[in-house]
């Protein structure tokens, strides 16, 4: 039944995917291969007191591009690990494609992992490495051999695949460890830090590139990271992990401008978290003064966006107009970051730099805040 | 006025550059004649001496002496005053045979405990290591009494073996071929331990991990994403065990009894015995050469498995 409804979903995409890129030529012999996965109330600790997962539910959809998002130690790449067999869950149900596989062992599952070191075999070339997976399978040579020119192609690695795995970079390693799974045609990939060893511009220039090859195969891709930026761009949704418990799924939009708690909040990279001591209707008494929202979610604390915040000149009165100084001024070129002194205590703003005034230290401002773009949350 | 100027600059910096090999030359002459002298005098002398001995006629009390013959390498092929006999032939074969086996038997037992070191935590692993090297801090003979004591008649072990009807009663498991080969492989165990545990080392568990995840079941993992990776180490250790084991001399003597003379024994009684330099001289070159052919051969091994890599020094 399940299985039934994955391969419509997975065709359907693959269809869609046809008619819109150019790359329609490169992609017809790669099978798109994209499979839901279903996880309920896993558990899994490590010796007595480690605790690494702690009752985990998921459902990530078919030829979804899915993150898991945390800190080290939040439990993310056991959860890998369990996807990918290579750890056992101690309680719970996975189901892969509508099959239940808690108990298959990694050989036997048509999933395929990235590794975070890349784990390429040094005493095979680039060509054995990517076509290890195949020869374990019993695919005869010829095949082998076409379906390793197939993906060689597909990720552009051209005469890298005649190499020894010593003579790579690092980048040249990435994709090679990404070829070496992808030609496997699994039903879901795997991606454990895949880029954290890189250097920033390579790292974002890899991003693009597995973005774009996640698009144009339409498989299931469950990435793993601790880097809010890199999740945001990647995702079609986000898991944020803390202490083995999911904190919050959504779409990155939704997890950082709606954080379920501080936690998250913090984590996406948000400073302005302020008490709420006392509530009327949707006016709220914080310890900024009082703020009207236009959707008061409940929770003692309030979220100001710094990227919403208006400044202005002066002393303006007015419904959400709050009175401080700049303390501190980051000039970005694009943007400024100030940092406010306010009924005291402090408060981040970031504004955009559209060749008007800009305030200095000291000056006295008002800050406008969009009742629109406030987040109650609760610790 | 310019030319002059040049010609001086170059006549400078020739100047620099005699210097600079005058220099070269003394630090050469520093750091390499100690060494060079030391292999001269110690190796390639003594050698010298030995093959000349083995081509010299065998004296009346066991000392080299002229003319120049071939007859040592007649008697090492076996032919005696009583006609041909197949005894050297029998200890080379021996000889060849018992290397075989203790290596192997080093391999069985070595390859588990690098493993399972590697696996270690990493401040266990140092005292792990001493403990499979400091047997080696005893003396041979010593061990070898060891052995004896452990194999000779009546003690448990041979009990077991008489049990089992392995030996015959009242034999012994020690002297024999048998025990010789465990003697071997056991004075050459940290020989063999050592460089897999490097190999070992060295290896990445998550390739282990993405082979099992490239399909590959435990096996499988094992063969073609681990043993490739640990054959360096094995050969090496392969290389080290077998050229020692194959000229060993106090294991064979106290371990072996009458019928498990190696030929490290052999060339010995020759020069021990006082009976005949020449034919010890004879069975020394015989020993070198096996040992030669030996290399070159793992070495060929070595290159073909590691994928035309030099696997083997």
């Amino acid at each position: 039944m399940t299985d039934f409804t994955t391969a419509v979903d997975a065709t359907g995409r693959a269809d869609s995917a046809a008619p819109s890129g150019e790359d329609t030529g490169e992609q017809s012999h790669l099978q798109r291969g994209a499979s839901s996965i279903t996880l309920q109330g896993l558990h899994k600790r490590f010796g007595r007191d480690a605790v690494a997962l702690d009752g985990v539910d998921l459902t990530i959809e078919a030829g979804e591009f899915f993150t898991l998002l945390g800190p080290s130690g939040c439990g993310k790449t056991t959860l890998l690990r369990i996807l990918a067999g290579l750890e056992e869950a101690d309680e719970g149900q996975l189901n892969i494609g509508g099959k239940d596989v808690i108990d298959v062992p990694p050989h036997h599952r048509s999933v395929n992992t990235v590794f975070q070191s890349y784990a390429l075999f040094p005493h095979l070339s680039v060509r054995e490495n990517l076509a290890f997976g195949l020869k374990m399978r019993g695919m005869p040579a010829a095949q082998r051999e076409q379906k390793v020119a197939e993906i060689a192609q597909f990720i552009k690695l051209g005469d890298l695949v005649d190499r020894r795995i010593d003579q790579l970079s690092g980048g040249q390693r990435q994709r090679i460890a990404l070829a070496r799974a992808l030609v496997c045609e699994p039903d879901v990939l795997l991606l454990d830090e895949p880029l954290s060893a890189l250097d920033a511009g390579l790292r974002s220039q890899l991003q693009v590139e597995l973005l774009r090859v996640q698009k144009r195969l339409g498989m299931t891709f469950v990435f793993v990271t601790h880097d809010q930026d890199e999740a945001m761009v990647m995702s079609d949704r986000i898991a944020v992990l803390n202490g083995g418990k999911i904190q919050q799924v959504g779409a990155p939009r939704e997890v950082y401008e709606r954080p379920s708690n501080a936690f998250v909040a913090r984590f996406m990279g948000h400073d302005n978290l302020y008490r709420v001591t006392a509530r009327n209707g949707n006016r709220l008494t914080t310890e900024l003064g009082e703020l009207e929202v236009e959707q008061d979610g409940g929770g003692d604390l309030v979220l100001i966006r710094p990227e919403t915040l208006d400044l202005k000149p002066g002393h303006v009165e007015g419904v959400n107009h709050l009175h401080g100084r700049i303390a501190e001024r980051l000039y970005r070129g694009s943007h400024a970051e100030f940092r406010l002194e306010l009924a005291g205590t402090t408060l981040q703003a970031v504004v955009n730099n559209r060749g008007k005034h800009m305030p200095d230290v000291g000056d006295e401002v008002t800050v406008l805040v969009a009742p629109e773009d406030l987040v109650t949350l609760s610790e | 006025m310019s030319n002059s100027h040049t010609t001086a600059m170059q006549s400078g910096q020739t100047l620099g550059r005699s210097q600079a090999m005058v220099r070269e030359a003394r630090h050469l002459l520093f750091t390499v004649t100690p060494g060079a002298a030391w292999i001269i005098l110690f190796l390639v002398l003594p050698s010298v001496y030995l093959m000349a001995v083995a081509f010299m006629t065998n004296g009346p009390y066991g000392l080299p002496q002229m003319p120049l013959s071939l007859e040592s390498f007649k008697q090492l092929a076996g032919f005696g005053f009583l006609g041909w006999s197949p005894g050297n032939i029998y200890t080379l074969l021996r000889s060849l045979w018992q290397t075989f086996l203790a290596t192997a038997l080093v391999v069985i037992v070595a390859y588990p405990i690098a493993y399972y070191i590697s696996t270690c935590r990493e401040k266990w692993r140092p005292l792990m290591l001493l403990a499979v090297v400091v047997p080696s801090w005893t003396n041979q003979v010593i061990r070898a009494f060891g052995w004896m004591n452990l194999l000779a008649p009546g003690t448990p072990l041979s009990s077991f073996a008489e049990t089992l009807g392995l030996i015959s009663p009242n034999m012994g498991l020690y002297p024999s071929n048998f025990a010789v080969t465990l003697g071997l492989a056991y004075n050459f165990l940290p020989f063999m331990v050592l460089p897999l545990y490097a190999a070992f080392e060295k290896l990445d568990t998550a390739q282990v991990e993405a082979a099992q995840d490239l399909y590959a079941t435990p096996f499988k993992a094992f063969w073609h994403a681990v043993f490739p990776q640990t054959l360096p180490g094995l050969l090496a250790g392969v290389v080290l065990v077998a050229i020692p084991a194959f000229g060993m001399y106090v294991v064979p003597e106290l371990l072996g009894g009458g019928k498990g003379m190696m030929l490290g024994n052999l060339v010995a009684t020759q020069f021990s015995g006082g009976s005949n330099w020449p034919l010890g001289a004879a069975g020394a070159i015989l020993m070198l050469i096996a040992t030669f052919i030996g290399l070159f051969a793992m070495r060929r091994i070595g290159k073909r498995l590691g994928g035309g890599e030099e696997v083997v020094i």
